[in-house]
């Protein structure tokens, strides 16, 4: 059987990996790809430990995580679309002024 | 056999993770975050949460990973410049690597200093004397956490009204 302490070891992977996009990417497509990387991290760690601890919350927390993450994603990615239709580009170091 | 799941499955999660990382047009990177997923599906069900796994495919990559490839096509994303433009994101290209290095150092060492009182995964993960994964789950979701879970329902349909204010064309 496999040790838990390597589910939580690929857990931290995915999300160090996840934490290295979010600030080494210059397109904002791909900063919130990393986002949706990190917290799939931290599921793996929540429904790690509901095994280990023979509960059930950490797979409750899961899911209401995935309800929130897709809520955020749409939203998201509907601002990113407004903000192409005015700047016209996707590049994070060129959105950086509050007005135009 | 399930040290062989997790071994195929997890060096798959990491390879589609730094893919993700290291390539240069949003949609690689997308395509390697629905590999990502789908993995990590494989390592929900070894653990027991079969409904889990479902849901991370229909939801998480049926249904997210098909919305970002949707608005990488519309936006019609290219590969992206890499020179930093801005002093701030020369700093963080700078201190992304070590940072991250850092954070899982630390994490690793929390995990791996308390291993013992880990435990490994047993066979079979039935968490409670219910029949299954799902009776489990909705045993709890629709008893004592149905407020939440109707809010939930509420969250949802704000996103939805505010993702189609919010990318709407202007008259």
């Amino acid at each position: 059987m496999v040790p838990i302490a390597w589910y939580l070891i690929l857990a931290a992977i995915l999300f160090s990996i996840g934490v290295c996009a979010f600030l080494i990417r210059r397109n904002v497509i791909t900063v919130f790809m990393s986002i949706e990387l990190m917290l799939n991290g931290v599921n793996l760690t929540f429904v790690a430990f509901a095994h280990m601890w023979h509960r059930i919350d950490g797979q409750i927390f899961v899911f209401f995580v995935m309800v929130v993450a897709a809520a955020e994603a749409a939203v998201g990615l509907a601002i990113i679309i407004a903000l192409f239709r005015v700047r016209q580009t996707l590049n994070v170091d060129q959105i950086n002024l509050l007005k135009d | 056999m399930e040290l062989a799941l997790f071994i195929i499955f997890g060096l798959l999660a990491v390879a589609g993770a730094l893919n993700l990382l290291l390539q240069r047009h949003p949609i690689n990177s997308a395509l390697s975050l629905i590999v990502v997923m789908m993995s990590l599906a494989v390592l929900y069900w070894s653990l027991g949460a079969e409904f889990l796994a479902a849901a991370q495919v229909i939801v998480y990559s049926g249904a997210i990973m098909v919305l970002f490839v949707f608005v990488i096509m519309l936006l019609n994303a290219g590969e992206e410049d890499t020179t930093p433009a801005s002093k701030f994101s020369k700093t963080a290209s700078i201190a992304g690597f070590p940072g991250a290095a850092a954070i899982f150092c630390l994490l690793a060492f929390v995990f791996l200093s308390d291993r013992s009182a880990l435990g490994t995964t047993r066979a079979g993960g039935y968490l409670s004397n219910a029949v299954n994964n799902i009776v489990d789950i909705s045993h709890t979701l629709f008893t004592s956490l149905l407020l939440p879970f109707e809010v939930t329902s509420i969250l949802i349909l704000v996103a939805i009204l505010g993702a189609v204010v919010l990318a709407r064309k202007e008259p």
